[in-house]
């Protein structure tokens, strides 16, 4: 059972309380895009082994969306951020940083 | 290779079994194959099984990061159907089905096929709709299946309630030639096979890379030291993604945790397989009289192979309902394994990015029924370099094209 913390509301629950909402900081591309690009954006994914940025709602709860970092390895959370951003903020990266030595963030599609 | 046979068992009764040969070699790997399997379960298994038996091509590794067997293809409720709704599907499925009948004759190995039929219960207006549209597509199919009466269920399934307040039984989509199999003896008859063919079984030996050149690729570094290889297919079931990163692609899939349970074993009471969609539940009872029940998958990226029990409590609550003796039964052991799913939960079976480099993936929730038939349509596309009439429209292009095999019906949750 994951225990996320909404950074909206800041209340702290159970994984039952969110719904997962798929991997974060995708970049989205609409009509005139290139069919590439489009099926990019709709389908291929990160899918890591490893550290991954996903999109959480707290749905039994205050309802917002947040992103949070997370190992799919070890269900370890690294941290949970505000939605509002193109990419994680410095203290997310340096939780992961410190706890996967040699880590970095790559530019996601 | 040693024939098993009736004849076999009293020979090794009448000596104390101290003939019996191991199933299959654990050689050291070669310098180079004609092929690279990575991934030895199920569906990497059948795929090397075919590219003998139907392609002549016996210069091939199989290698397995665990154990022969040990990923989804040991972990599956070995549930086997093929009343899939969209035409390539249903020819793929039905494949995989009808190989299933005579693979114990095939491999000379007892995969204990048992096509005691298959229910999905239809619990609501909807499904009543969605299921006759199957039957009715599966008559054009040539797949036999017929939408049955609650009356009808409730005669093959005695255990059922079909007056429940919240989900009443209205009908089922009913299988006759759908059934399960021994999932361990499928990747173990392959196995032997396979061995029997002079091919190579390489477990405990990871892929750490894949090694291309000019847009080719030449081989794979793995924990034994690299390999080259002419071919590579990827089978690799939920590492799938892994392995893209390594091949320098990305798929269109993500890989969940899917679980299953069983109960402690009881006196034969189902001698069907029930599936109820909408509760998320699915149950038949195993030979030994264990009850083997299937829930659903949880709603995050996850490589850890282990289930949570909050899923747990909603499968068995839901199944409570339909099945009320399930009350009172203990459970032994849950388990969880890595599906990949697709956007449209139908597999991919194709070309990829990299030259010669072929892949075999995307099975989510149901990739057991479909050993087979994925063995066969990856062993076609690997020796022809093209895929055949099985597999061609399974390519990843379909993502691109806007040419969904949209089975997110068919495949739901439930497997």
């Amino acid at each position: 059972m994951l225990i996320l913390e909404c950074p909206y509301c800041g209340v702290t629950g159970e994984e039952t309380e969110f719904h997962g909402g798929g991997e974060a900081h995708i970049k989205r591309f609409g009509p005139g895009s290139s069919d590439a690009d489009f099926e990019t954006y709709l389908f291929m994914r990160e899918n890591p082994k490893g550290v991954h940025f996903e999109r959480w709602r707290h749905v039994n709860g205050c309802g917002k969306w947040f992103h949070a970092a997370r190992c799919t390895m070890t269900l370890e959370v690294f941290g949970t951020y505000s939605a509002q951003t193109f990419e994680p903020p410095k203290e997310i990266k340096d939780a992961i940083s410190a706890k996967r030595p040699g880590w970095s963030w790559r530019e996601f599609s | 290779m040693r024939r098993y046979s009736a004849f076999a068992v009293a020979r090794e009764a009448a000596r104390f079994h101290s003939g019996w040969e191991r199933a299959w070699r654990s050689p050291a790997p070669k310098k180079k194959y004609d092929v690279i399997i990575v991934g030895a379960g199920g569906h990497g298994l059948a795929t090397a099984f075919y590219l003998g038996k139907n392609f002549g091509i016996t210069n091939v590794a199989i290698l397995e990061k665990g154990w022969l067997g040990g990923g989804n293809t040991g972990r599956n409720t070995t549930i086997i159907r093929s009343n899939y709704l969209q035409d390539p599907s249903a020819a793929l499925y039905e494949k995989a089905r009808s190989l299933y009948e005579t693979m114990s004759q095939d491999l000379n190995y007892n995969v204990m096929f048992s096509p005691r039929g298959v229910i999905m219960l239809a619990q609501t207006e909807h499904e009543v709709r969605g299921y006759k549209r199957t039957a009715h597509a599966n008559m054009l199919q040539g797949v036999t299946t017929e939408f049955i009466s609650p009356a009808r269920v409730k005669e093959l399934v005695p255990i059922i309630n079909i007056d429940g307040p919240r989900y009443p039984v209205l009908g089922g989509l009913w299988q006759a030639r759908g059934g399960t199999a021994r999932h361990d003896a499928v990747a173990w008859g392959y196995a032997r096979a396979c061995s029997d063919m002079g091919m190579d079984i390489i477990q405990q030996c990871e892929v750490t890379g894949v090694r291309s050149s000019g847009g080719k690729v030449v081989g794979v570094d793995t924990s034994k030291g690299a390999i080259d290889c002419d071919k590579l297919g990827l089978v690799v079931a939920g590492n799938s993604g892994d392995l893209a990163n390594m091949a320098g692609f990305r798929l269109p899939m993500e890989s969940v945790a899917l679980q299953a349970l069983v109960s402690e074993p009881i006196k034969p009471c189902m001698d069907v397989v029930v599936m109820a969609n909408t509760v998320h539940g699915y149950m038949s009872q195993s030979d030994k009289g264990e009850m083997v029940i299937g829930g659903g998958t949880d709603g995050f990226n996850n490589y850890t192979q282990r289930g949570s029990f909050h899923h747990v409590e909603e499968t068995v609550r839901a199944l409570v309902e339909t099945f009320p003796m399930v009350s009172r039964l203990k459970m032994l052991r849950q388990w969880g394994g890595i599906v990949d799913v697709t956007g449209d939960r139908s597999p991919v079976i194709g070309k990829t990015p990299l030259g010669n480099c072929f892949i075999n993936a995307g099975w989510g929730t149901g990739g057991f029924k479909a050993i087979p038939g994925g063995g066969w349509a990856t062993a076609e596309l690997i020796a022809k370099g093209e895929p055949g009439p099985l597999s061609a429209e399974f390519g990843m292009e379909r993502f691109i094209e806007g040419r969904f095999i949209d089975e997110s019906v068919a495949a739901g949750v439930a497997h």
